[in-house]
């Protein structure tokens, strides 16, 4: 279980994350929405210690994750950032085999090739595994990446839950290809010891997929809760200044949420 | 994997290279040598005979140091160069970068001019200390001026901006000294930022060897961090780095390479640049290879760079700096065009 409480952090004098208190539990798929600014990216950094708090607590499996060592976190904790610029061009199958460094010293085993081809296979990138990396399309690239990632929590680990953070994934996927990503990551999801937590921008998207949303607004949580709950006329219209349009799939039950062109008067 | 295994082979090929280029370095100057005359000179040297004619006094004494100062400073080069690159993530930084190399032209540019009046006299010395010295001092400035409390994703970015901030500034004050000198002085200074191999002795190789040996064995232990640095600095602590201490590490060992190479060779240009692209054009940009790869190409780079430098208007000597542009410019441009490399 992941448990974040009374987090705050603050740059150039302003509170971009003010007092959040939230737990993540496992087998679950939470996704964050919010405006621009809100402080999604900010939150996912310091659940993930990429960022340190200025005060409050994270903790994974009730154990503050301040101390631990870089080695000791990566290897239970994975990060998708939205866009991974590799500096030099290199095999898609070496770039996989990164998620595996804070597994193995100097060279990997037997086990880390192993879980390479796994999640390889996972994502569909076997066939570009001995490709370069910077001849592939943008959606490959993202694929790719997402394999990288997996392939450091693709095991479970004894007496501890797995942790994966995805930070706006979706930014350079096609529509074909985000529902496929959102599906594999609710298969990885299903998995009783991992623990997931993503940005998403598209409401439609996260409604569709997340066991629970919360929906961040100026720092703060402004609802928590099952999709239904938070995706409500009155919450959207305070974090995205613009009216909301709540529909429902009749033959699914799917809902959707789109916005009326007009902006939000405001008032002075 | 097979991929390691052609890395393996690649260094061995890299190796035997060397050698070659070496062996023809220390054969071939002002005067050949025959390998009768070469058997002769170790032998007699070995056997403690002091009566050395002059023609195997030069070998042992000035040849051989050469030959292999040119292997260990263009390793401490290469591997610089290598290092630097992975660290900024960018694949136009050379060593100099964070201002070792600019330093260290400086602190060689205050001996020439200043020297003179100096009450401590370390004879030999002196220049190698004065030009190590500056190359120290120089990249510390360009840290202190880079640190700032929030070290976020720009600490890296301003670093290298200090860098070259502090770069220019220091050309101008080796411009200023050069300008404001008498003859045989600029001249000097000129010729000292032109690089030259001419100081070379036993002393040299035990000080540079000492250099290229602490330098070499930690950048190797870091090459898989390094390696994950290349997919940014993020996901380098995502992937259990610490971004941080790495790169105090990497820096330390960039400027103990560098401003102890430059020290007693002057300033040579374009080896830390070329050397890393070469490899890499040719074998991808693991880390693990190209550290060592980097120091065994650096080293028959500039061997064979010295070798042109001596033998190419014997008896005088060109600056090698001259050489290493020169050959190495239309070898990198080749290899740029027939790949597709920074696609």
């Amino acid at each position: 279980m992941l448990s974040a409480s009374g987090l705050e952090f603050c740059a150039s004098g302003r509170a971009l994350i003010d007092g959040v208190t939230a737990t993540f539990d496992p087998g679950r798929l939470h996704l964050i929405v919010g405006p621009n600014g809100a402080g999604k990216s900010t939150l996912v950094k310091l659940l993930t210690r990429l960022l340190r708090p200025h005060s409050g607590m994270v903790e994974y499996d009730g154990s503050d994750i301040s101390s631990w060592s870089e080695r000791q976190l990566a290897r239970r904790r994975a990060v998708l950032s939205q866009a991974v610029e590799v500096a030099f061009s290199m095999p898609v199958r070496e770039l996989v085999m990164m998620g595996r460094y804070p597994h193995f010293g100097a060279r990997p085993g037997a086990g880390d090739l192993h879980i390479c081809e796994e999640v390889m296979r996972f994502f569909e990138v076997e066939v570009m595994a001995d490709r370069d990396y910077g001849t592939l399309s943008g959606g490959e690239k993202q694929r790719v990446q997402f394999a990288r990632v997996l392939a450091q929590i693709w095991r479970p680990i004894e007496g501890s839950a797995r942790y994966l953070f995805l930070d706006e994934p979706l930014t350079f996927l096609d529509i074909r290809h985000q529902i496929d990503f959102m599906n594999k990551v609710r298969s990885f999801a299903s998995h009783p010891d991992v623990v997931v937590v993503g940005v998403v921008h598209d409401l439609s998207l996260a409604a569709r997929f997340s066991d629970r949303l919360l929906l961040l607004h100026e720092g703060r949580i402004l609802a928590d809760g099952s999709p239904a709950e938070v995706l409500r006329e009155e919450y959207l219209r305070t974090a995205f200044q613009v009216c909301p349009v709540l529909l429902t799939n009749p033959d699914t039950g799917e809902q959707h949420v789109v916005f009326e062109s007009a902006e939000l008067d405001v008032g002075p | 994997m097979k991929a390691r295994r052609a890395d393996r082979l690649c260094l061995v090929l890299l190796f035997v290279l060397m050698i070659a280029t070496t062996a023809a370095s220390i054969r071939f100057g002002a005067i050949d040598f025959s390998s009768h005359d070469m058997a002769t000179a170790v032998s007699g040297k070995l056997a403690g005979s002091n009566d050395l004619t002059l023609e195997q006094r030069i070998f042992i004494q000035l040849r051989v140091p050469r030959a292999i100062l040119c292997l260990l400073v263009g390793a401490c080069l290469g591997v610089g160069g290598t290092l630097m690159q992975a660290l900024f993530r960018n694949p136009i930084v050379e060593p100099g970068l964070v201002g070792t190399s600019s330093g260290a032209a400086f602190g060689a540019a205050l001996f020439y001019v200043f020297g003179a009046l100096l009450k401590v006299n370390l004879g030999g010395w002196t220049l190698p200390v004065a030009a190590c010295a500056g190359g120290v001092l120089s990249t510390y400035l360009v840290f202190a001026l880079a640190h700032t409390k929030h070290e976020g994703r720009s600490s890296i970015l301003r670093l290298l901006l200090t860098g070259l901030a502090i770069n220019a500034l220091f050309m101008s004050g080796i411009g200023f000294l050069s300008y404001v000198a008498r003859d045989p002085q600029a001249r000097s200074i000129i010729y000292w930022n032109l690089g030259t191999l001419s100081g070379a002795d036993w002393n040299s190789v035990l000080v540079v060897g000492a250099a290229t040996v602490f330098g070499l064995v930690p950048a190797v232990a870091y090459a898989k961090p390094l390696n994950a640095l290349l997919i940014g600095e993020e996901e380098a602590v995502a992937l259990g780095v610490n971004v941080g201490r790495l790169k105090w590490i990497v820096l330390t060992i960039n400027v103990l390479m560098v401003a102890v190479a430059t020290a007693f060779t002057g300033v040579i240009s374009f080896v830390g640049l070329i050397v890393p692209h070469i490899l890499r054009i040719l074998r991808g940009p693991d880390n693990r290879f190209l550290i060592l790869g980097s120091a065994l190409l650096g080293g028959t780079l500039l061997s064979v760079a010295d070798l042109i430098a001596r033998v190419s208007l014997r008896p005088a000597e060109l600056p090698i700096g001259i050489v290493t542009a020169v050959v190495g410019v239309p070898v990198f441009l080749s290899l740029l065009r027939s790949r597709e490399y920074l696609s």
